[in-house]
């Protein structure tokens, strides 16, 4: 069937079986590698994706049911000569050993950074009420979706927690202005 | 994954006049596509119902909170009127899964998310859920994740959804749209079936009947609610066994309460007697063992997972303990 | 040209002499780039023109043989291109280092899971269908599923060691400790899974693997399609993760290649996760008795460590069980034996730290028993039975800072603060304790090369088919060139895993980074001799900084002295004698403290520390990292981690990441690592050591130590889940 998919802000029309997961139709038709396979079955992570600005793991849906949709992938956060002040920190504290799991960690934390302004609790919340305060167990919670074999997981919130710091120094200021 | 016709609902009546025995709806697709890769599900047509109006989250008529069957796990849990009024399940959301799963799946089809029973999802195996008549194979293979209570010489698979487990102490309901337009409500309670002779079917649902809501009835005002699920990781793991409690004290006795376990059953498990035993007592450590003693009468054991029934024991009587302002904070 | 070296004497630690300061830096990893924008490509992510799919089908028995597999129904179906069931298909995988075919034949089935042919179509999804489709019936033959109960049981004499008198020493001792100590079946289950892209050009095989050590691989895989070496070619230079579980070329490649001959284009083919948990490697599950006697002084008189591991009939493998034992405690009378029990499961082969890995954690857990008998601190107790030699060989021991590594590790983690007596701690529901274990892992090389040219424009670009599977190889091999020939790393390019590139040790068995350092240290060293020959004075004279060579009065920069044309060295190490002259490690302490409900018999790692001692340490960020992920290995191997075989076909239970539990972010905490000061002259030319594996030689036993203190429960059956704690209590 032909669909079309609008990925990093591009429509491409693609002419898939059905069955075609959109995680598959991202690394096979669009060349788009970036977004991984680890499982195929929303048991790692690896293939996060945001949809519409919330992440989501692309082996568990189908291409056919994204038109219309906003997909963004790693290679869409950030030129790959000009990495992002994640992509960065990810590479400063090493929160990464093979890489394989890595474009999905960064996806996935930015999602996740996202969810946390709009002040989404989670589980280790203490109150379900209160403001979000990410701290180094909150990460670690709301990164659990990604699995790393290589177990960077202490660089990976590192990582996290440094850029969220970051960008809480910034958003005064620009408010200010 | 066998071929199948994608087909698109734009309505609830469209999808319903779409479904039938040999289609499945597809909403956030993270059950359903994990089971269709294995050949578990082999629907000939899938019906899209995610582009459907049914994600809202707002006031019931007559009080109460509805949950249009399309509201994500994400948007329930952090809808500010779930986490004020329904901490129970606010709780039992964000225990499950991971937040990209959270972002994608629904509430209809967190209620209809098949058992995480490993012979289940291996084709090579027999499975009288997959296969009526074929045999179950966990019986006596690997049982560890398997019921205690409820189960059958046909399938001892446990109900694997947390979410369900709170809408079931809650005392929820499911709105519903038959393949001829009618509508009927069931509560939580009465939508999933145990297994009998027949463990194919998990619900009681008619074939190609949608989900279009789930209806909590107004808060338990005054009441303690907490969910807690024990699990092998802290986090991203199944439940061995969980526990959502609604508690309220009044006058020092317990007035009114609801218990309703995940990981034990081929259902959310709640015990009319056990809760009732409870009732109009002065909470303390006899009474919780009497009413554990209740619940469990019946369990039985498959080997693997007889740790459940010490397990579940605890746990009602440390959640009781701490509702009831008898015991240790966690 | 080549220049050779044989690890025969002790080297100069020229290393500390050189000018540039990057060796041993926290330097990022030069390829992170790519691998933090998705740049990096992988196997499977090379989708060539005209690429055909390929899915592997699993034998449905336990063991048998394949009667008849309706092939043409499923060629009928749509896509599909064919059905190969060639007898050079693999049964196994190969084992690390093997460098030739494993045992070949998909029609004999020798456990549940082995793929019993290929299916090729056009798409994935035709493939995966059809492949699923195929009906297969197999003439089935009872197999032997329980490692219990096998009906074959080897006792490789090898594995056993009879010295002095262990019974005598156990019934004349002041205290003794003789307990069994199990561990469950593991896997590597590295996040990348398998995969292959085979195309051939005539008579030459390009694959695109997921591979470890590709030298032994090109081997394996011109044996297994009966070509010959110099026609095969495989490449890997990202590799998402191997942990043992790639060291050997496994079901795919052969499956690929075989395919895209036959088709004559190319095919691809990637296990999918449950065929990575069914076919591919795992360790073994040990059960091991540790018998350990000790006088009043607390002196270790006798050792003995017998195991009991599996694999399938014929494969030579066995888990290495208990390999550290025979050399960190004293102890006369020793007594070591193994029985590997024949069954019919998937092949198990070296998973991360093979032999340490398992064997610390039992050794470790009866260490802190017998200190407790003893009444002693478990530190104390261990350090009292540091050897001064080795206790079977009587070599002495090269650099060896164990006692060094537990007194550091202890002060930083704050063990003085424990108290010694289970049960004492308690917050809400949580019991919390501490503990500690030793770490060891053997330190290995093996012969590697590589060849350094330092180019026209002054740059240098390193060259070997060594492999990066996220040890940090792109990172050290640059800062070792860069250290040695004076140059910025920004001036140094590595290129890897390209069997057209010179041969290396490959990656495993923590020997990469030692190796193939020393292959490129080889490499630079003659280019120094080179440019200080340029620049007419001898090379002790000569520094190299920034891209400047000075010596005595002369200077020149380095593009002046390659301008007539690139230098290029290939340097070659070999080990030698003294591999034999000492008895060479790793060593390290854990540190562990954790919490246990005492409601829900739920465990959870609190924070944990490390300090290592390894030789010196290349770069001591990717270092730092390699024991992190180590230590969480440990927390999976105490905690979650088990691989489940039905007892009646042998089939793997759960044989997904849901069902196999890899710890997750939350499991993690935060763990500190520190790198004792450490030169070992023995090792090799660079005195680096292994690092890979340490981080996970013992670190389970930390955590099942501090469970002890925080409960008072022993635990000795890997993993504790809460089952194991409500039992008890
Ligand atoms: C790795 C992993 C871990 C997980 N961990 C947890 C966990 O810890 N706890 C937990 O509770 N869950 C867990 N889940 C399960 C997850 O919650 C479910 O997959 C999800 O809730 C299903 O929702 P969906 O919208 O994606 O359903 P779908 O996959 O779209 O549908 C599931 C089923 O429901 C039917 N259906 C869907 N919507 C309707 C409707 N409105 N009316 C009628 N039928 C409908 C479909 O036909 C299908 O049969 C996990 C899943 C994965 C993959
Ligand atoms: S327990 Fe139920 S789901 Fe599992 S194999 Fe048996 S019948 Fe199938
Ligand atoms: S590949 Fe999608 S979650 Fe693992
Ligand atoms: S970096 Fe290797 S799996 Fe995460």
């Amino acid at each position: 069937m032909e669909i079309t998919l609008t990925v990093n802000g591009r429509a491409q029309a693609l002419e898939l079986d059905p069955r075609t997961t959109l995680l598959d139709a991202l690394r096979d038709h669009l060349q788009l590698t970036g977004t991984k396979k680890g499982c195929d079955h929303g048991q790692c992570g690896a293939c996060t994706i945001l949809l519409n600005g919330r992440r989501i793991n692309a082996c568990l849906t189908l291409a056919a049911m994204h038109e219309a949709d906003e997909i963004a992938t790693i290679e869409g956060l950030a030129p790959p000569d000009d990495p992002g002040a994640l992509q960065a920190a990810f590479l400063h504290h090493d929160g990464f050993q093979c890489g394989y799991c890595t474009p999905g960690q960064i996806v996935s934390a930015t999602g996740m950074l996202e969810e946390a302004r709009a002040g989404w609790p989670s589980h280790v919340s203490p109150n379900l009420e209160a403001e979000v305060a990410l701290d180094r167990s909150e990460v670690a919670e709301r990164m659990s979706g990604n699995l790393c074999r290589c177990a960077a997981y202490t660089g990976i919130v590192e990582a996290i927690l440094e850029t969220a710091e970051q960008e809480r120094d910034v958003e005064p200021r620009e408010a200010a202005e | 994954m066998k071929p199948f016709d994608y087909v698109r609902a734009d309505s609830p009546r469209s999808a319903v006049a779409a479904g039938g025995a040999r289609a499945r709806f597809i909403a956030g697709g993270t059950n359903l596509i994990d089971l269709m890769k294995l050949e578990v599900e082999a629907p000939e047509r899938l019906v899209d119902i995610s582009r459907l109006d049914l994600g809202g989250i707002g006031p019931a008529e007559g009080g109460g909170l509805r949950i249009g069957a399309l509201a994500s796990n994400a948007d329930v849990a952090a809808a500010h009127a779930v986490r004020r009024d329904y901490p129970a399940l606010a709780r039992a959301l964000l225990s499950g899964a991971s937040g990209q799963i959270r972002n994608k799946a629904t509430t209809g089809g967190n209620l209809l998310q098949r058992t995480r029973c490993p012979y289940f999802t291996d084709t090579s195996q027999p499975c009288n859920k997959r296969r009526p008549g074929k045999g179950c194979a966990a019986i006596g293979g690997h049982t560890r994740n398997h019921a205690i209570l409820g189960a059958t010489s046909h399938c001892i698979a446990t109900h694997p959804s947390d979410m369900a487990v709170a809408l079931r102490a809650l005392d929820a309901s499911v709105e519903i749209e038959g393949a001829d337009g009618s509508r009927r409500r069931m509560t939580v309670g009465e939508l999933y079936r145990l297994p009998g002779d027949a463990p194919d079917r998990d619900t009681t649902l008619e074939a190609g009947e949608l989900i279009t809501a789930v209806i909590l009835p107004p808060p338990p005002a005054g009441a303690a609610q907490s969910y807690r699920k024990v699990r092998d990781r802290a986090s991203y793991a199944f439940a061995l066994v969980s526990l959502a409690c609604v508690a309220k004290m009044e006058d020092g006795r317990i007035d009114q309460v609801a218990l309703a376990f995940g990981g034990i059953a081929p259902v959310p498990w709640r015990d009319g007697a056990a809760e009732e035993a409870l009732r109009g007592e002065n909470p303390g450590p006899e009474v919780f063992e009497h009413a554990a003693d209740i619940l469990l009468a019946d369990a039985e054991r498959q080997g693997d997972n007889a740790f459940k029934i010490p397990l579940v024991r605890r746990l009602l009587k440390a959640e009781l303990a701490r509702a009831t302002g008898t015991g240790d904070q966690r | 040209m080549t220049a050779r070296f044989t690890m025969d004497e002790t080297q100069p630690r020229l290393l500390d002499e050189t000018a540039q300061g990057v060796i041993h830096e926290p330097m990022d990893r030069p390829e992170g780039r790519l691998k933090v924008t998705g740049c990096a490509r992988y196997a499977a992510e090379h989708v060539l023109e005209g690429m055909a799919e390929g899915v592997l089908v699993r034998a449905r028995v336990g063991r048998g043989r394949v009667s008849c597999a309706d092939e043409e129904a499923v060629r009928a179906m749509p896509g599909v291109l064919g059905v190969y069931s060639d007898s050079r298909m693999l049964q196994v995988p190969a084992h690390g280092g093997a460098g030739t075919a494993p045992a070949q034949g998909p029609d004999e089935v020798r456990y549940f899971g082995q793929p019993v042919a290929l299916v090729v179509a056009e798409t994935p999804q035709q493939a995966r269908h059809a492949a699923e489709a195929l009906q297969v019936t197999y003439e089935e033959e009872p197999g032997d599923f329980d490692p219990d109960a096998a009906g074959t049981v080897d006792r490789p004499d090898k594995r056993a060691l009879d010295q002095g008198d262990l019974d005598q020493a156990m019934a004349g001792a002041h205290r003794t400790v003789d307990v069994t100590c199990t561990t469950a079946p593991q896997h590597a289950a590295a996040m990348e899974p398998h995969a292959a892209v085979a195309v051939w050009e005539g008579d030459r095989l390009t694959l695109h693997g997921t591979l470890q050590m590709l030298k032994h691989n090109r081997a394996e895989l011109a044996d297994a399609l009966g070509v010959a070496e110099e026609q095969v070619r495989i490449l890997s230079p990202h590799v998402g993760g191997g942990f043992g579980s790639k060291l050997g070329i496994s079901a795919e490649s052969v499956a690929a290649a075989l395919a895209a001959r036959a088709l004559g284009r190319p095919v691809r083919v990637v296990m999918s996760r449950q065929q990575v948990f069914e076919t591919t490697t795992h360790r073994t599950a040990t059960r091991q008795r540790i018998r350990l006697a000790a006088d009043a002084d607390g002196r270790l008189t006798a050792i003995g460590h017998e195991d009991r591991v599996y694999n399938l009939p014929g494969n030579a493998f066995s888990e290495p069980t208990a390999q550290s034992t025979h050399f960190l405690y004293a102890g006369e009378n020793r007594r070591m034996a193994q029985e590997v029990a024949r069954v019919n499961r998937a092949c198990t082969g070296a998973v991360r730290a093979p032999g340490e890995a398992v064997g610390m954690l039992a050794l470790e857990g009866a260490m802190d028993e017998m200190a407790e008998a003893l009444g002693l601190d478990p530190i104390a107790f261990r350090k009292r039975n540091i050897p001064q030699r080795h206790p079977e060989t009587g070599q002495p021991y090269s650099a060896r800072a164990l006692a060094g590594c537990m007194d550091d590790g202890a002060r930083r983690f704050g063990w003085e603060a424990r108290d010694p007596r289970p049960a004492q701690r308690r917050e809400g529901e949580w019991w919390i304790g501490i503990g500690m274990a030793a770490a060891a892992r053997v330190n290995l090389v093996s012969p590697s090369r590589a060849r350094v040219t330092l180019r026209e424009d002054g740059s240098a670009l390193v060259e070997t088919d060594m492999t990066d599977i996220g040890t940090g190889t792109y990172a050290i091999l640059n800062q070792i060139a860069a250290e040695m020939l004076g140059l910025s790393p920004a001036r140094v390019e590595v290129r890897l895993g390209d069997t057209d590139l010179p041969p290396a040790s490959g990656s495993g068995g923590s020997m990469g980074a030692s190796s193939a350092g020393s292959s490129v240290f080889v490499a630079c060293r003659a280019l120094r001799k080179t440019v200080a020959g340029r620049l007419g004075c001898h090379e002790h004279e000569l520094t190299l900084k920034d891209g400047t060579a000075t010596c005595a009065n002369r200077r020149a920069r380095l593009h002046e002295l390659a301008a007539s044309g690139a230098l290029s060295e290939e340097g070659e190490f070999r080990p030698g004698t003294t591999k034999k002259q000492v008895s060479q490690a790793s060593y390290g302490a854990f540190f562990a403290e954790v919490a246990v409900n005492g409601v829900t018999g739920e465990t959870r790692v609190r924070r944990m520390d490390g300090t290592f001692a390894a030789g010196r340490i290349l770069n001591e960020k990717t270092a730092r990292s390699q024991c992190q992920g180590g230590m969480i290995w440990g927390i999976g191997a105490a905690l979650t981690e088990e691989m489940v075989f039905d007892p009646r076909d042998g089939h793997v239970v759960n044989r997904d990441l849901a069902g196999y539990h890899i710890p997750v972010n939350a499991d993690a905490p935060p763990i500190g690592v520190t790198f004792l000061e450490e030169r070992d002259d023995h090792a090799c030319p660079i005195q680096s050591k292994g690092v890979g594996e340490l981080g996970i030689s013992g670190a389970g036993a930390a955590i099942l130590n501090a469970i002890y203190n925080a409960t008072g429960l022993r635990l000795r059956d890997y993993p504790v889940r809460p089952e194991a704690i409500l039992s008890d209590t």
